[in-house]
């Protein structure tokens, strides 16, 4: 049970920045009505972030990764998150024992 | 109707995403301790930030010396959202005071604000039907979290279970979530290509903001403009 000063700053930092987007709605009179190309920006940043955040794995890391994650987006096709998660964690544990 | 009875509705209403909450949260907890996090730190992100997307995020950009700002800019992105789903809300939550606001405002998530979304159009929604469908939720989340960051630290290297690939497989099933046909397409294609291209030019952690930016602005492009406005 150990507390590491810099851990315990992004932590703060990341709580900080999420408090702020969330109250800040709540104090917003009158409609934010986003529309055409900034609405579309704005529905853009939770799949363009989460894209960024794992494309380097999938697609410089090695082979295994990058078959891996085509199989767990077949599999994100028709299954449900958790099953999504544990046929991506088999493959690349089958493709790198392979590999 | 009085304020337990509206109290039992809303916890009815979110009981199938605490019981979804429970694995997710043990797996947060897990990789976590995984990635150097202590139990306590594992805890206490999952307590402070409460938001499982940008808490997922930060873990695949934690490295050490920690990243503070990156981490910062990865969440900020991520949790916008919410300040649209916030002032969506706000007109139905009249009866609400100033700290109930403050309050109300540290536990909206998404499946919170789904539920109460669906709720306002057919009442208002009051206090004792907020706490109880979005307070209830970081009860789980955190317990679950706690329970998998002790029950991981047993587990030795994350890698050998093939346990670092587990994000990258979360991410593509919540990304799946998102798909709305080729605006998403559109989104994904140029923030991975920017993504992937920026880590090998640049490093870590440019990569997050290349990727969002390519595709908030490949987003942007695509989309029909306005009407009439020049």
């Amino acid at each position: 049970m150990t507390l590491d000063p810099a851990t315990v700053a992004a932590i703060v930092a990341m709580a900080v920045v999420t408090y702020l987007g969330r109250v800040a709605g709540f104090f917003i009179t009158g409609k934010l009505a986003l529309q055409g190309r900034a609405k579309a920006a704005f529905d853009a940043i939770p799949p363009a972030v989460l894209v960024a955040v794992i494309a380097p794995t999938a697609l410089t890391t090695g082979w295994p990764e990058t078959v891996a994650a085509a199989v767990t987006i077949l599999a994100a096709t028709r299954l449900p998150l958790l099953a999504t998660v544990a046929v991506g964690v088999l493959v690349v544990v089958a493709l790198r024992a392979l590999s | 109707m009085n304020p337990p009875a509206t109290a039992r509705e809303g916890a009815r209403d979110i009981l199938p995403a605490m019981i979804a909450a429970v694995p997710i949260g043990m797996l947060f907890g897990a990789l976590a301790v995984g990635k150097g996090l202590s139990v306590l730190e594992a805890g206490l992100m999952s307590i402070l930030v409460f938001a499982g997307g940008a808490q997922f995020a930060a873990l695949e950009l934690w490295s050490y010396p920690v990243p503070v700002l990156a981490l910062a800019f990865s969440t900020l992105l991520i949790n916008a959202r919410h300040t649209l789903m916030g002032a969506s809300l706000n007109p139905k939550m009249d009866g609400f005071s100033l700290a109930q606001r403050l309050a109300a405002a540290w536990v909206l998530t998404d499946e919170s604000w789904a539920l109460a979304e669906r709720r306002a159009i057919e009442r208002r929604i009051t206090p004792a039907y907020w706490f109880a469908v979005a307070g209830m939720l970081p009860v789980a989340w955190i317990g679950c979290t706690f329970l998998g960051a002790w029950l991981g630290s047993f587990l030795g290297d994350p890698k050998r279970l093939g346990a670092d690939f587990a994000f990258t497989a979360l991410f593509i099933g919540l990304i799946a979530g998102l798909w709305k046909g080729r605006a998403t397409a559109i989104v994904v294609a140029a923030s991975a290509a920017a993504s992937a291209l920026a880590y090998i030019a640049a490093g870590p952690p440019w990569h997050v903001a290349a990727g969002a930016f390519a595709g908030i602005a490949a987003a942007w492009c695509a989309a029909t403009p306005e009407r009439a406005t020049p």
